[in-house]
C-alpha cells in the first residue's frame, strides 16, 4: 500500500497495518512520546493498536515536546 | 570537534525577546531552517503556563510541521527558557525530551545577560554544540 508519511510518498509490502505497527517499521523507538495524526486527526495512544492504516492515509508523527527547570 | 549550529542574529534576538516577554513562565517554540542555520522561529503557546515546565499543544506543532514544510524548512530545534534556572538540561528535559533527531536550544535567564545553549540527547546522552549568531 501507498502512504504518505511527514509529508512524504512511501510504498508498504503490507496491504494494512496497525498504526502501533507503523511506528514499529518507521523505526520510531518510543511510541509512548510520540503523536500521531491521522488523516488530519490526531489520534489518542489508546487508538494506535486498534487503528489500522490502509492504502492512500496521510500520516504525521511528532515527538511530544515538554520539559522542565527541575 | 563539537557539532555546529548557526542561529540568525534576528532570531536569536526573537528568542530572547519571548523568554523575557514570558518571565517567569517558561517560554518555548520550535526553531527552522536547514543543515544547521536556524533561519525561522515558530513561538508556541506554552499550555503548562508554569515558571518550570513546558508543554506543546499537538495541533499547534502539526500546523507548525506543516508550515515549515510548506516553506521548505525542517524544524531543527525545540527552544525553551529556564527563567530561573542555568542553561542546561534538567532531570525533567532528559525524560521528557526524546526526539533524537532535534536540537535542543536552552535559554537562561538565571543572570543579567541572557545564556544561550543548544543540546542534542540521544539515549540521554547529552551533546553540547557549539552556537554561532550571525
Amino acid at each position: 500500500m501507498k502512504l504518505k508519511i511527514n509529508g512524504k510518498e512511501s510504498e508498504l509490502t503490507e496491504s494494512s497495518v496497525s498504526v502501533i505497527k507503523l511506528l514499529e517499521i518507521q523505526k520510531v523507538d518510543m511510541p509512548d512520546m510520540v503523536t500521531v495524526e491521522l488523516n488530519g486527526d490526531i489520534l489518542d495512544r489508546e487508538q494506535f493498536e486498534s487503528t489500522t492504516v490502509k492504502d492512500g492515509d496521510e500520516l504525521e508523527f511528532l515527538y511530544f515536546m515538554g520539559g522542565g527547570a527541575q | 570537534m563539537s557539532e555546529q549550529l548557526v542561529i540568525d542574529e534576528s532570531v536569536y534576538k526573537e528568542i530572547i525577546a519571548h523568554s523575557f516577554e514570558l518571565k517567569p513562565i517558561e517560554s518555548c517554540g520550535y526553531l527552522a531552517g536547514k543543515n544547521n542555520h536556524i533561519t525561522k522561529l515558530y513561538k508556541m503557546v506554552n499550555i503548562d503556563n508554569e515558571p518550570d515546565h513546558f508543554s506543546f499543544e499537538p495541533k499547534e506543532q502539526f500546523a507548525v510541521l506543516k508550515d515549515s514544510r510548506a516553506n521548505d524548512l525542517q524544524l531543527l530545534s525545540v527552544y525553551h527558557s529556564h527563567p530561573e534556572s542555568p542553561a542546561r538540561p534538567s532531570q525533567e528535559d532528559l525524560r521528557l525530551l526524546k526526539d533524537p533527531n532535534m536540537i535542543y536550544v536552552i535559554v537562561s535567564l538565571e543572570h543579567d545577560t541572557p545564556d544561550l545553549k543548544a543540546y542534542r540527547i540521544v539515549d540521554s546522552e547529552v551533546s553540547e554544540l557549539t552556537v554561532s549568531i550571525k
